[in-house]
């Protein structure tokens, strides 16, 4: 709590006040002209917007593509299933950094340079292992009396898997949605080297990147008011599907 | 009219693992077919393959004459009562009934009617807008029921629904059961491994271990003439004495007491009796057939003592069922037995053999009879073919 708490403290403080000896802990003064310079002096929209929507991109597609896959995965007798499952979390364990110079080829080669796709592909790949893993876990545990009952009631499977399946598995999604839109917003290596046009920067890289008029200022402030305005965002929504995760959506279905 | 037939039914998961094997079964309208047996027989599958959860490996499901064998769950126009109740958790129980009916185009004001028939006969009525998750286990239950009632289905399969409520709920839960489909003529295929509820709920009971049909009679014929060793073991509570015992001449040596043999072709070598703890009784003067023992056990079950008795001159062990009032002296009793209560069954097949005995035929001189030889007072009500 310290750190963020010094941070929310220094993005209202007024310079004298950062750079004061001894530390001025309660700013004597409060100002939002931090917050202000972000959106005069930088294009800090356009950042929360590349930001938002990389990450919400990525996130409906490693949802989108994780759930059905995990669904398979736990339902359906496949040959191989114990090869595949091995393969997704060894890919888990893979750590990104590993991955970064090999992609950056990839990227070069298929021009994807700034080009929001270099990132949003990065992002689904990387988190759809957790993804599929988590909601697989997920399925195996919803109990499949509740998908022979709906078939006897007469749902077709489209209309079984959309009516009866996808609202009881909300919580899963949102919970493993918030993991990986969380790790989007935060990912910082592959967007500040795929991405460089200044419009299309995401908040980590263009909050690393501020800097003051002279190059041996340090902009603390600003940095500060970046800070909280990157992570709020991030509060904001886990407290909106708070609800739903704790919420056991599945209550009363069966016994038990 | 509606009835279901099963025929030369098969499901096969490899050659060793075949948990529904050749089973044919008729239920005609207003039947109610319980399907019996111990966990892992094949009877959950089997009623999974009436339902079209599964498909079978070989054979056919037919009802109404058609031949449903390859069509879809939802089509066979059967409803089913899960063990688990299955009921949705986001939907209220409005909408949990009414789900079946909507999918079917039907028009809403028919649907708001069938509901509300259904919802007054189970008492839900005051429930029709809550969520399954706030509900007791019986409520649940009869969710359950109402969800398969309200679609007028031309089969009920109802798949253990009482074995998740507790016992004093079970009973009278049970008792609703029997009411509510006496009053339906639709067929009705029940499994269950509790033998109170195949006897008290069924028409019919279909007697099912290790995928094999083994009994399909009315309870009664199930309880007093059993097919085999399995279902007179399986069968009442406590369980039937079944003893392996040698035979000489025309006699089961049991200890140092003979039991006659029932009319046979060829005597075997060894044969199985099977007698109910509650056909074993207090000698009384009268008795012909009779042995002595040693209790080494007094389980007192309330209603009735249990006694387990070591026979003499032998290891076998007998159990009598006596009435809580009844008090004998010291630790060895006389029993006697009723003759025409005991089962054979051959010793290899675990076949019934059939005994020609009649209640009102004179039974054989006995070589341990007390009395004179009379005819065998007809203690027990038993019917024979």
């Amino acid at each position: 709590m310290a750190p963020i708490l010094w941070q929310v403290l220094t993005s209202f403080k007024v310079n004298a006040d950062i750079s004061a000896v001894p530390s001025v802990y309660i700013p004597r003064q409060l100002t939002l002209d931090h917050y202000l310079s972000l959106f005069v002096r930088r294009p800090f929209t356009s950042y929360m917007f590349n930001s938002a929507l990389v990450s919400l991109t990525s996130t409906l597609l490693a949802l989108g593509l994780g759930a059905p896959a995990a669904y398979a995965l736990a339902r359906m007798r496949l040959p191989g299933e114990n090869i595949i499952l091995a393969s997704i979390l060894i890919v888990t364990l893979f750590p990104a950094v590993l991955l970064f110079l090999g992609l950056l080829e990839v990227v070069k080669t298929l021009d994807l340079g700034n080009n929001y796709l270099a990132l949003i592909i990065p992002y689904t790949a990387i988190n759809l292992p957790l993804t599929i893993l988590v909601m697989r876990s997920f399925f195996q545990q919803l109990p499949k009396d509740l998908e022979d009952s709906a078939r006897v009631d007469g749902y077709s499977t489209i209309q079984m898997l959309v009516k009866i399946v996808l609202p009881m598995t909300l919580p899963a999604l949102a919970t493993t949605g918030i993991l990986t839109f969380i790790a989007a917003w935060n990912e910082f290596i592959f967007a500040l080297t795929f991405i460089t046009r200044e419009t299309m920067k995401t908040i980590p890289v263009a909050t690393a990147q501020l800097s003051g008029s002279s190059a041996f200022e340090i902009p603390y402030g600003p940095i500060a008011a970046a800070t909280i305005l990157g992570t709020l965002p991030l509060v904001a929504l886990v407290l909106a599907f708070q609800r739903k995760i704790v919420q056991g959506l599945t209550a009363g279905a069966v016994k038990g | 009219m509606s009835n279901l037939e099963l025929i030369n039914l098969n499901k096969i998961y490899t050659p060793k693992v075949i948990p529904v094997n050749n089973i044919s079964i008729n239920v005609e309208q207003g039947e109610f077919l319980t399907l019996l047996g111990p966990s892992g027989c094949g009877k959950s599958t089997l009623l999974r393959l009436i339902a079209g959860l599964e498909p079978p490996s070989s054979g056919k499901v037919v009802i109404n004459g058609r031949d449903v064998s390859r069509v879809s769950p939802g089509k066979r126009n059967i409803a089913m009562v899960f063990q688990s109740y299955a009921l949705y958790p986001h939907m209220t129980v409005y909408e949990n009934i009414a789900a079946g009916l909507k999918l079917r185009k039907m028009p809403s004001d028919e649907i708001r009617r069938r509901v509300n028939d259904v919802a007054e006969k189970l008492g839900l009525g005051h429930l029709m807008d809550s969520k399954p998750g706030k509900m007791s286990g019986g409520q649940r239950q009869r969710v359950a029921l109402g969800r398969a009632l309200v679609r007028e289905p031309d089969v009920f399969l109802l798949d253990e629904p009482l074995s998740n409520l507790d016992a004093l709920l079970r009973e009278q839960v049970r008792a609703d059961l029997k009411q509510l489909f006496d009053q339906q003529q639709t067929p009705v295929v029940y499994v269950t491994h509790d033998q109170t509820e195949a006897m008290t709920l069924s028409s019919k009971v279909a007697v099912l271990y290790g995928g094999k049909l083994q009994q399909l009679a009315p309870p009664q014929e199930i309880y007093t003439r059993p097919a085999n060793q399995f279902v007179a073991g399986f069968v009442g509570s406590p369980q039937m004495n079944l003893l392996t015992l040698n035979c000489d001449a025309n006699t089961a040596v049991l200890g140092e007491f003979r039991i006659p043999l029932p009319n046979l072709a060829t005597a075997p070598s060894q044969i199985v009796m099977g007698i109910r703890p509650e056909d074993v009784h207090l000698a009384q003067p009268e008795d012909r057939l009779t042995i002595q023992g040693r209790i080494f056990l007094v389980e007192n079950l309330g209603m009735q003592n249990l006694i387990s008795v070591r026979v003499q001159g032998s290891d076998l062990k007998i159990r009598a069922l006596l009435p809580a009032n009844q008090t004998w002296e010291g630790e060895e009793v006389t029993l006697s037995i009723a003759p025409q209560a005991i089962h054979w069954f051959d010793v290899e097949t675990g076949d019934r053999i059939q005994s020609h005995h009649q209640s009102d035929r004179v039974a054989p001189p006995l070589d341990l009879g007390t009395d004179s030889n009379g005819p065998v007072p007809p203690q027990r009500q038993f019917t024979n073919n």
